[in-house]
């Protein structure tokens, strides 16, 4: 519940009929389903699949079809230290992913590098994927990742479907 | 001085240099020139019998004279002991005869020496980068003169430019 908001007609007592803009069914309908690409780089990644199994359970939010194929995912779970030499490659899987799709930044090297300051990690995901939502940590624990796609779907809602976005809000 | 190292400086006795040993690893340190016969020595004598390279490593001192040296560690899977060989090299003629002709499994790690350090193996079969791409332009990144944040290498995105706007 809660999901979404709709307004009820029931003048004449039957429940029959809902109302709601279709750009808001579309966002729910994309929000409640997302799916992720496996992206582990480092130990983030073992938080990610802590998440997925049965404990912890990322099904819950609908988000739990890990796909291994860019093009079968809408959701980028960037999880630990990106290398320089890894860059292109993450370019390219995010390019090749099918629109909407959305980046997740998880944990503090995906972030900004962390304490890898280093001549082969890049500072931050970010300097060349958009990014949706950082979630903080080192690792972030699994209910930090899902409150980070908690936060995404509350980000999905806010989108527009319809109507053309400015192109500094496109990405 | 440990049996073995006593082994080899009877064999070489100009280009032995000096054996170090601690906490029962046992290190010989020899001539550049001689350091590709001191290794087959080591790998075809029966007494020393050295059949598997452990690693092959390099260090950087950056005050000395002979700026770096090249350390081969190499094990007896019978014999079981363990020898580490170091030599010295100079910056001006950094090149070292490659080991890949005694063991096999030198050639991975003689490209990282090369990779990250510099240092070049003479009669490498196939002396490339291993760690970093091919077209990096920013030299020896395990050198104590590079800086640790690089030189702008990873903070430039040329995969972004092709981009069609």
């Amino acid at each position: 519940m809660g999901l979404i908001q709709i307004g009820k007609h029931d003048k004449d007592g039957e429940l029959g009929v809902i109302t709601l803009s279709l750009e808001k069914a579309v966002n729910w309908a994309r929000k409640g389903s997302l799916w992720p690409m496996t992206f582990g780089l480092a130990c983030c990644a073992i938080e990610m699949i802590a998440a997925v199994s049965s404990r912890y359970d990322i099904d819950r939010y609908g988000a739990g079809v890990f796909r291994a194929s860019p093009r079968q995912s809408d959701l980028m779970i960037v999880a630990g230290t990106v290398c320089r030499r890894m860059a292109p490659v993450i370019r390219k899987i995010y390019d090749q992913m099918p629109e909407p799709k959305y980046v997740i930044s998880m944990g503090s090297c995906a972030t900004s590098g962390n304490i890898y300051d280093s001549y082969s990690v890049v500072q931050g995901v970010d300097r060349f994927i958009p990014v949706d939502i950082y979630v903080p940590g080192c690792p972030p624990t699994p209910e930090a990742l899902f409150d980070g796609i908690l936060k995404l779907q509350d980000r999905i809602m806010q989108k527009r479907v319809f109507t053309t976005q400015p192109a500094q809000l496109k990405a | 001085m440990h049996p073995l190292a006593a082994h080899i400086q009877a064999k070489f006795p100009d280009a032995f240099i000096e054996a170090k040993e601690w906490r029962g690893d046992l290190a010989i340190t020899v001539k550049r020139h001689a350091l590709h016969d001191v290794c087959r020595f080591l790998r075809e004598d029966p007494q020393l019998d050295c059949d598997y390279i452990v690693h092959v490593s390099s260090v950087d001192w950056p005050d000395d004279e002979e700026r770096f040296e090249v350390v081969y560690e190499v094990y007896s899977i019978r014999k079981r002991h363990r020898i580490r060989v170091k030599t010295r090299v100079p910056e001006h003629d950094c090149e070292v005869d490659s080991m890949t002709d005694i063991w096999k499994g030198a050639e991975f790690m003689e490209r990282e020496v090369f990779d990250m350090m510099g240092i070049r193996f003479r009669h490498h079969p196939d002396l490339r980068r291993i760690l970093l791409p091919d077209d990096y332009p920013e030299g020896y990144p395990l050198r104590k003169d590079f800086p640790v944040q690089g030189k702008g290498w990873r903070d430039t995105f040329e995969f972004l430019q092709e981009e069609v706007p």
